[in-house]
């Protein structure tokens, strides 16, 4: 049962790891930017919401009403200016400069903040949790958001296949071209992009603060599952990142119910495995 | 009406100059065919006019303004629209969601208005069969088809139409031929690059030949294939006095 129990594990925390990555696939297959400052991104998020929700007095989970929005239209104007400019020049010159941001948030979040850790806390919903059976245990808080993984995910999707704005997503991120010469104005369309991606990676970000204690530079590993969860369900591919995302959550708990020790181990080595096996990933069905 | 006008455009990639001065003015309704061989700069030179590609010197007007700092997407809003010669559909999408785009888009139409606009478009250019299939499943008359009610469903003013004809079958040829008649019948200006000179002679106003990055004759068809000029262009290749001598 201790492995059944690793597998539920697994489930839930892969719903958070694809809540931190369906952004930076999205950034990807619409802009071709690898955004490096993905994971500082989340963590400023949670910055944010312990450095403004305390003075407002409002319970701590209004941070997702405020914190959300401040980082959508953050987006919006962050890829007009900066990394519009830096497409412009090259796909080399946007990774510099996401490096260049990554390093940047965290000095500056390390000289605001301190090294020290901190948490959002939400009260005892955290603590929460409720038993399937004697050794299975799920925390309500961890389930809530593989729910709101799975809503964001799906939001996404019916937002990508059903709406005006979304096939216009579609139509840049397949053909800029082609798209432009229809009279689509792709920056907007970038701009668009880049704030759903903001705004997911602030939920992540709110969401991470909340589950776990958080210093500066925590942002790097939080980018390394988030990129593990895109390759291995398939760049482009809205629902792949989520099984990428259960995928790497159950391997690396798995990892850790062999030994604690192998818990990351366990899920890179699935990573390497499937980039071996399904370069593409496992639900990739075309470069982006 | 002068409705397009180019003034002395140069194009040069480093060294190389692939439009060399040219100058070339289409009124309002105006159907033009290009031609010349491979590699004249007919291609870069629709570029040149949809915003594509930015010339070193000379000037693009549309309506006497200036278009020189404007992107493919302000001109086609402005009313330029333009296929590519090997079609470029949307994948992933359906025949009616690319037209839609396109309608959105350039036309600036919205909700009803807009898949009614597109639905007509799929009509006129003989897509509405296929209005619900993916585009990629398309066959090579489908994606032309589809460039054309692309770039139609943009309301344009002036079409750029580069070998839509390329690459059919006779009938093919003339079944696309009678969407372009229709087209221009409703005083859309259309300039038509064809290598299959046949297909043009017959429909166009007048006849531009490029070549090398020149425009090397401009004028009535016929007067223009018999230009000892164009002749040399196509020495050795018959495609003009081919082209003379069906008629």
């Amino acid at each position: 049962m201790e492995w059944a129990n690793a597998i539920v594990q697994g489930i839930v925390t892969g719903g958070f790891y694809a809540l931190f990555a369906c952004g930076l696939s999205l950034m990807f297959g619409v802009m071709g930017i690898i955004n490096l400052a993905h994971g500082d991104l989340a963590i400023i998020a949670a910055y944010v919401a312990i450095a403004l929700i305390p003075s407002t007095h409002l319970p701590m989970v209004w941070a997702f009403v405020v914190v959300v929005p401040i980082f959508a239209v953050g987006g919006y104007v962050v890829q007009r200016t900066l990394l519009q400019a830096s497409l412009d020049r090259s796909p080399f010159t946007t990774l510099l400069v996401a490096f260049g941001m990554s390093v940047i948030i965290e000095n500056v979040l390390l000289e605001v903040f301190s090294a020290n850790g901190q948490s959002i806390t939400i009260g005892t919903l955290i603590t929460k949790s409720f038993s399937l059976n004697s050794t299975i245990t799920i925390s309500y808080f961890s389930v809530i958001v593989l729910a709101v993984a799975i809503m964001v995910l799906g939001g996404i999707q019916l937002f990508l296949s059903r709406t005006a704005t979304g096939r216009l997503v579609r139509a840049v991120a397949d053909d800029r071209e082609a798209a432009q010469l229809v009279g689509a104005n792709y920056r907007h369309v970038f701009g668009i992009a880049a704030a759903i991606a903001f705004a997911t990676v602030a939920l992540a970000g709110l969401s991470y603060g909340m589950l776990t204690e958080f210093v500066p530079t925590s942002g790097v590993t939080t980018l390394l599952f988030a990129f593990e969860s895109v390759v291995i369900g398939g760049i482009g591919n809205v629902w792949g990142t989520l099984v990428g995302g259960v995928v790497l959550g159950v391997a690396q708990q798995i990892g850790a119910q062999i030994n604690p020790a192998y818990q990351i181990l366990a899920g890179n080595l699935v990573f390497l495995a499937v980039l071996a096996v399904r370069p593409r990933g496992l639900f990739g069905m075309r470069t982006a | 009406m002068v409705l397009l006008e180019l003034e002395e455009v140069t194009k040069r990639y480093g060294q190389l100059v692939v439009i060399d001065r040219v100058s070339l003015r289409v009124d309002e309704g105006e159907l033009v065919g290009m031609v010349g061989p491979n590699g004249a700069g007919k291609t870069t030179l629709f570029g040149v006019i949809s915003g594509d590609v930015r010339p070193e010197e000379g000037r693009v007007l549309l309506d006497g303004a200036t278009l020189n700092r404007l992107g493919p997407a302000a001109r086609c809003r402005m009313g330029i629209g333009r296929t590519y010669q090997v079609p470029r559909p949307f994948g992933g999408m359906t025949v009616f969601e690319n037209v839609l785009m396109a309608s959105q888009q350039g036309a600036r139409l919205r909700g009803w208005e807009s898949r009614h606009a597109a639905a007509i478009v799929l009509g006129r250019t003989g897509l509405q069969s296929l209005a619900n299939r993916p585009a990629e499943t398309l066959g090579l008359l489908g994606r032309k088809r589809l460039e054309v009610a692309r770039a139609l469903a943009t309301r344009p003013r002036l079409l750029l139409l580069d070998e839509v004809a390329g690459g059919l079958t006779d009938l093919e040829v003339a079944e696309l031929m009678g969407v372009v008649r229709s087209i221009r019948s409703e005083g859309v200006a259309i300039v038509w690059i064809e290598h299959v000179v046949r297909a043009l002679i017959d429909t166009v106003d007048r006849l531009v030949c490029l070549a090398s990055g020149r425009l090397v004759a401009d004028g009535a068809p016929v007067a223009v294939l018999s230009d000892p000029a164009v002749r040399e262009v196509y020495l050795g290749t018959d495609v003009a006095e081919d082209a003379v001598v069906h008629r």
